[in-house]
């Protein structure tokens, strides 16, 4: 593999507390601190100026529907639509088909992932049999198998009892356990948030309160026992709050925020519009306003995507019946750049750590940072460049994004995994 | 304003004027109604596809009834007899009718928001004949036209909403239309089926009965709706006659020439007492016989016809 040699960028890594333009270098897929003279010549040169190079992004929270549902994604799409987006590591959620409860189905996925990911693709595994929130799933073997976390994420466990053996097993193995914070007794049938505009829609209302409670379960679950609990794509102005009193008690909770929570909220559902529909719902402005302000003063940890792929013909259909979920990987960094830098005069290397240290921090993930000897995994983004997102011509298999057809600010140029470029200008540079 | 729509969807998006356009067509065809000919020649040669996918008696043979008058072919079929039950969707089920050379659909589905769904895919107009929990615009229209039938202009007049309003399109429908004609509109029942959220549509939200009947005008009753509900949102029908049912008593509280309406289906002895249901003040089967005016109106405007082409009315 040739040397890289990265220059001029304005080279941006949090956890090393860089912020200047520079240039970087890799050999052997290692970042190093410089190259041989005999290295610089025959080096691929890469001109990033006028380029953000940081880490590549880290999304602990994405769907890639294999095995059983590739007619959405596989994990060959849809590591490609991450290395689209700038994202070198992301971790995939079990609620395949079958679901990932156990060593076997972990092996199967991990081979698909050595055989057709572009990407560093980490599973997850189930924290109940069948995802079915009834019996403890075998965790030990499938933290031997290699999964980064548990969870039966969109299928929260409804029990306390069995949630608490959960967290408190998998702390024996120093697994965290990812929420989806959602109480289903309240949210029977429910297809939007439950407000002024579920009222005028007629459509069946999901209250905060099914996801506060969860929440503020979970917080009492983690310092019951000592637990991580990771919680899932927060949408409540409520849950904000009670994780943040959590945080200063000391709990160990992390949380996560979605591009489109901190974007959007439940006026985009008056046209009855299918991307718009997903699990937890849009919710109101003072919700999305609560979720910034989370991610300003770390009460939420990170951004993550929940990148969950629908074919056309499953989402064009009535609102009521249509799957929950939009795509995510090839929109996160210029949305999150947008609401965060360019609305809420967030600094950019804040951001960038919301997406690359912070989430491989949380699982403990070798990822997200430009030190030398860590893995070259970088991106490369123009944050001014506009261009028109097509999402029927992007790289996953799914086009189920709301904001297919508008004009984003910020883009990807080259993604690099361990010193290879597997992206750039568009393009998959396929092995 | 000459007539420009090609679908009825929602009485959210109609302008006063067009609601007032097709009051005056409905009153044109009313006019029809009593004639010993009853049919008109307005939509002769047009073919007419009521696609009702959730269970109707009043609404669908009313709206035959409508196309028939108007000179129409009707095909009516229920979700019981349609592909539907085998799986196929919503769209390609309507663009397979559409393929048939239907002119028009009227559609009943359970999904709030389906026949705006179903005016994009197709060419043909689309009208919507009760979406889930949305709308039902037809009813809102000949409810609000038996109103101004029986008090003249809306404006300043007392109405109540009186039961299951969340989940209710009729209450949605109705709600709309009242406010754009300038009623004064109270929803009344228990706090769980009457939710605060209501007071951003523009009118008042109560939970007590007595007050809210008080010098009323109108009050329309709404069926409470056990198919629809959860376990949980009352205790049991009983309880709520005892504080919601519109009783003889309940009933003296109103404006003394007030009119007491029901959209039906009815559950006599539960949110209307028997007596009342047939008595003096009760115009629930004008609105039945006015319902097929103001579907002719509704089909003979979306199809392209204008309201001052209606033949005048000897």
């Amino acid at each position: 593999m040739p040397s890289l040699w990265i220059q001029n960028a304005r080279v941006i890594d949090p956890a090393s507390k860089r912020d200047a333009v520079g240039d970087l270098f890799v050999r052997d897929g290692v970042l190093v601190a410089s190259l041989s003279a005999a290295d610089k010549k025959r080096a691929r040169k890469i001109d990033a100026s006028g380029l953000v190079a940081c880490p590549g992004l880290v999304d602990i929270h994405v769907h890639f529907r294999e095995p059983g549902q590739t007619h959405k994604e596989t994990i060959a799409t849809g590591s490609r639509a991450a290395a689209a987006g700038g994202f070198t590591t992301v971790v995939c959620m079990p609620n395949t088909s079958p679901v990932a409860d156990n060593a076997g189905t972990i092996q199967y996925i991990k081979d698909a992932i050595r055989r057709d990911a572009v990407v560093k693709v980490l599973p997850t595994g189930c924290i109940t049999v069948g995802m079915k929130g009834q019996a403890l799933a075998p965790i030990g073997s499938l933290a031997r198998a290699g999964v980064v976390a548990i969870t039966d994420d969109g299928d929260c466990v409804q029990s306390n009892d069995l949630m608490r053996r959960a967290v408190e097993y998998a702390k024996m193995f120093d697994l965290c356990v990812m929420d989806h914070c959602q109480d289903h007794s309240m949210t029977q049938g429910a297809v939007m948030n439950e407000g002024v505009v579920s009222t005028r829609l007629g459509l069946r209302g999901w209250p905060n309160a099914a996801e506060d409670l969860i929440v503020a379960r979970n917080v009492i679950l983690s310092e019951y026992t000592g637990a991580h609990i990771h919680l899932q794509h927060i949408s409540s102005k409520f849950s904000v709050d009670v994780i943040r009193r959590a945080k200063q008690r000391g709990a160990r909770i992390t949380a996560e925020a979605t591009p489109h929570h901190i974007a959007l909220t439940d006026e985009a559902l008056s046209t009855y519009d299918t991307n718009f529909k997903m699990n937890p719902p849009l919710r109101t402005e003072v919700d999305r306003l609560a979720l910034i302000d989370g991610l300003r003063d770390g009460t939420l940890d990170i951004i993550a995507t929940d990148h969950a792929p629908h074919t056309d013909y499953e989402k064009d259909r009535e609102f009521d019946y249509a799957p929950n979920g939009i795509l995510g990987l090839e929109t996160s960094l210029p949305i999150t750049l947008e609401i965060l830098v360019r609305q809420n005069k967030f600094k950019l290397p804040r951001v960038i750590d919301l997406m690359t240290r912070r989430p491989a921090e949380l699982l403990k993930l070798p990822a997200g940072t430009l030190k030398e000897g860590a893995a070259a995994d970088i991106c490369l983004f123009d944050p001014t460049e506009k261009w028109r997102y097509d999402a029927k011509a992007g790289h996953s298999k799914s086009a189920n994004s709301p904001w297919h057809g508008q004009t984003l600010t910020g883009r990807v140029r080259t993604t690099i995994v361990d010193g290879r470029v597997v992206y750039q200008n568009g393009k998959i540079n396929e092995r | 304003m000459p007539w420009s729509r090609r679908h009825l969807l929602t009485i959210e998006e109609l302008s006063l004027d067009e609601i007032n356009q097709i009051h005056a067509t409905a009153a044109a065809f009313k006019a029809v109604l009593g004639r010993r000919v009853k049919r008109v020649p307005a939509l002769r040669g047009k073919t007419i596809v009521n696609l009702f996918l959730e269970p109707s008696t009043r609404t669908r043979i009313s709206f035959e009834m409508a196309a028939k008058l108007l000179s129409a072919e009707v095909i009516s079929f229920d979700a019981a007899a349609s592909s539907t039950t085998k799986g196929e969707t919503l769209r390609d089920t309507a663009q397979n009718i559409q393929a048939l050379n239907a002119d028009m659909i009227v559609l009943r589905h359970a999904a709030s928001g389906s026949p705006l769904y179903l005016s994009r895919v197709l060419d043909i107009p689309v009208v919507n004949a009760g979406d889930g929990a949305h709308e039902h615009p037809t009813q809102g229209l000949l409810d609000t036209f038996t109103m101004k039938e029986h008090l003249g202009s809306l404006r300043g007049r007392k109405v109540v909403i009186l039961g299951d309003i969340l989940f209710s399109r009729v209450a949605r429908s109705n709600i709309h239309a009242l406010t754009k004609l300038g009623a004064d509109v109270t929803l009344v029942g228990p706090s769980t089926l009457v939710p605060d959220w209501f007071t951003e549509l523009g009118v008042r939200v109560s939970h007590n009965l007595k007050s809210a009947l008080a010098d009323a005008e109108v009050v329309m009753l709404l069926r409470i709706q056990h198919e629809r509900q959860g376990a949980s949102h009352f205790p049991s029908l009983g309880e709520y006659t005892s504080m919601f049912g519109l009783n003889k008593t309940r009933a003296s509280w109103l404006n003394p020439k007030a009119i007491i309406m029901h959209p039906g289906p009815i559950n006599r002895g539960v949110e209307i007492d028997s007596e009342l249901a047939d008595g003096d003040r009760s115009v629930i089967l004008e609105q039945v016989t006015n319902g097929i005016a103001v579907r002719m109106a509704a089909l003979y405007l979306c199809a392209g016809g204008q309201p001052e082409n209606v033949a005048p009315v000897e």
